[in-house]
């Protein structure tokens, strides 16, 4: 019997790794503006890219979304009631989504062509650890935290909120009544991921939509230029 | 507490079962080759916990070629570069990335997120060494 040490040197996620990257590639040349959106579950990102949705169709933009769970349609039929193209990845007990759930569910959706669209939005599984590891291909991963989760969330989920390239603040409509301390909670996040963009919003009022929406035509046009 | 154990450990599965899926494609040039022990690289900023990992390995190598092997994980500090001051420093705390020799926020991750398998040590069968 001899002994030996082979060096691997790779990615652990290597495969997840090369098909987010063939992913991105195809985003990138279809021309569709790609956002992965993560948060606890009950943060209200379904209520969120709901509203999201209906304004971006409002204006004309051409709009998609892939929405992921452990189990159910629920959350693709409430999508749905915005007009877009929605749908629903099971993963029948997976706590994220992984780039190859993505791929397939591209795949024959009907009246979905990614050359036709402007966004293409992926709702995470609700979870806070393990969507951070998974690179789904997206150009702009979304970190959400509502007013009723406590303002040091993003201290206490470093990875996550540190991966992300915007942050959202949900159910501002509510902060008031639940003693949400805003400037806290903005100090937390920035310790995490110093300069990143924040945007405070409601979903059921609809206040800050227009700075969110503003943003994403902006990343929409330094996507195709 | 379910909710906040469960996902975490189901994370920590599938990390390993990646390792394992990967270890297992790695000993086709070794046909007969025990797996003694894996080493692994893994970011402070990874979001995987060690005794996790541990746990889930006995599990994930049963009646495979790493059955009983050990697992060494590395965890390697989060170092950021300070556009400030030019220098590139370990962040004190997990909870503040800022520069610690200015006091600067600091974005810029230049370890910290690895997620690699470093080597592997295996026991080659006597008849496999061929040229």
């Amino acid at each position: 019997m001899t002994t030996r040490i082979v060096e691997l040197r790779q990615g652990i996620l290597k495969k997840n790794d090369e098909l987010a990257r063939g992913l991105r590639e195809r985003f990138t040349s279809s021309g569709v503006l790609v956002l992965n959106l993560v948060s606890s579950p009950g943060t209200g990102k379904t209520a969120f890219l709901e509203r999201t949705l209906r304004l971006l169709r409002e204006r004309g933009s051409r709009v998609a979304a892939l929405v992921g769970d452990l189990e159910t349609d629920n959350d693709a039929r409430r999508l749905a009631a915005s007009g877009a193209p929605v749908r629903q990845i099971n993963t029948h007990g997976i706590c994220h989504l992984e780039a190859e759930m993505v791929g397939k569910h591209l795949e024959g959706w009907d009246g979905v062509d990614l050359g036709q669209l402007d966004y293409l939005f992926i709702e995470n599984v609700g979870n806070l650890v393990c969507p951070s590891s998974y690179d789904l291909g997206e150009r702009i991963r979304v970190a959400l935290l509502s007013v009723t989760e406590g303002e040091d969330k993003p201290l206490k989920y470093p990875t996550l909120f540190n991966s992300a390239d915007a942050a959202v603040i949900t159910k501002m409509d509510i902060a008031e009544a639940v003693g949400f301390e805003r400037e806290a909670a903005v100090r937390n996040i920035r310790a995490i991921r110093p300069n990143i963009r924040i945007f405070e919003t409601s979903a059921k009022s609809g206040s800050g939509m227009e700075d969110w929406l503003a943003y994403l035509a902006e990343e929409q046009a330094t996507r195709r230029s | 507490m379910l909710s906040e154990a469960g996902p975490a450990l189901m994370h920590e599965l599938s990390i390993i079962s990646s390792v394992v899926e990967s270890v297992i494609d790695s000993l086709e040039k070794f046909p007969g080759a025990r797996v003694v022990e894996v080493r692994l690289k893994v970011g402070a900023l990874a979001a995987v916990v060690e005794d996790s990992l541990q746990f889930c390995y006995g599990i994930a190598t049963e009646d495979t070629p790493l059955a009983g092997s050990r697992l060494v994980v590395n965890v390697l500090p989060v170092r950021v570069h300070c556009t400030a001051c030019g220098a590139d420093s370990e962040i004190e705390s997990l909870q503040n990335f800022r520069c610690s020799l200015c006091g600067e926020p600091a974005s810029d991750i230049r370890q910290g997120r690895e997620m690699e398998i470093d080597a592997i040590e295996i026991e080659e069968a006597e008849e496999s060494v061929k040229p």
